[in-house]
């Protein structure tokens, strides 16, 4: 296993995105190619769920459209990822939280992780 | 037809240039020694018998110590034979990943994982009987009629039933090679191979 993540990050490039975790509202900065022109799109959501480990881990990210949800997934060491930043952080009890699916209106509000200096 | 011995790393994905996912295997490959030239003359075909990964001297058997000191090295855990090679070879020589070039369309061997004794869903793919409600009650997974009656009286060979799954010889033709890194041993192939981590495999040119 140690191999296959040193290969890894030789073969890909490691990026340095803040720490985040689910419940955080983020922003991603995605390059999408139309034709032949490129251009970044930005994808801002609740952070569902990261993973998998390494290289080959991934994040879902949901947002409400209008009235429709709307997830996507990216791979974290993906080349079209031009940036990730946090928005808020969210205080939730459980790594993956797909209970928010169900929740909308008032009820789709997660509170937010409070940091005091020490 | 150069090929080698291999151990089965792991996998995981690496990005094209266009920004494509592609799962591989990582299998370090050799360094792998010749221990036997086999030739026309002598044993009725040409080939080259390469061995791979270390074995305890203590619990390699005499007759096997003999063979690895004629090759001038120490014993070896895997053992497999390679015909019509490029280039001649010695005895003793030295074979490395290098002989593969990214690019490159490779046959893989490997063992498939054991899966035990399992029925004909699993085992071949059968659909069962596709009901679980109707008045049957334990017939879900069945495989249905084995055959006819009293003509032809028996079952036919090859008839496909439950029984052992996996952990038989398996070959993958035509992977391609995505990169060799000599430094390491390392071969990268896409896609999956037969076979756990760390499973002996024998790559094919």
């Amino acid at each position: 296993m140690d191999i296959i993540n040193e290969i890894a990050k030789e073969l890909v490039p490691v990026k340095d995105f803040p720490d985040f975790k689910s419940g955080d509202t983020v922003t991603v900065a995605y390059k999408i190619i139309e034709g032949s022109k490129e251009r970044v799109q930005q994808f801002t959501g609740v952070v569902l769920q990261r993973r998998g480990s390494g290289v080959t881990e991934t994040f879902t990210i949901r947002k409400m459209s209008g009235n429709v949800g709307v997830e996507r997934i990216f791979p974290i060491s993906s080349p079209f990822i031009e940036s990730i930043s946090v928005n808020k952080r969210g205080k939730v009890r459980r790594a993956r939280i797909f209970y928010f699916r169900e929740r909308t209106g008032k009820a789709a509000r997660i509170k937010e992780r409070k940091f005091f200096a020490k | 037809m150069p090929g080698i011995i291999g151990r089965k790393v792991g996998m995981t994905s690496i990005y094209s240039a266009e920004g494509k996912a592609t799962p591989c295997t990582v299998i370090e490959a050799g360094p792998c020694v010749v221990t036997q030239v086999k030739t026309q003359e002598k044993d009725g075909y040409e080939a080259i018998q390469l061995g791979f990964g270390d074995r305890k001297e203590g619990s390699t058997p005499s007759p096997l110590k003999g063979h690895f000191k004629k090759a001038n090295t120490t014993p070896k855990a895997k053992l497999a034979e390679f015909r019509e090679f490029n280039g001649s070879l010695n005895l003793g020589d030295i074979v490395t990943a290098d002989v593969f070039q990214a690019g490159d369309f490779v046959d893989v061997i490997g063992t498939s994982k054991g899966k035990g004794f399992q029925g004909v869903v699993k085992r071949h793919g059968f659909g069962g009987v596709g009901q679980s409600t109707h008045g049957q009650h334990n017939r879900l997974r069945a495989p249905g009629s084995i055959g006819a009656a009293s003509y032809p009286a028996r079952v036919f060979k090859g008839m496909r039933m439950a029984g052992q799954t996996g952990n038989k010889q398996v070959l993958i033709s035509n992977l391609e090679i995505l990169k060799v890194l000599t430094d390491k041993n390392l071969v990268i192939v896409k896609g999956s191979i037969p076979g756990a981590k760390g499973s002996t495999v024998l790559i094919k040119k």
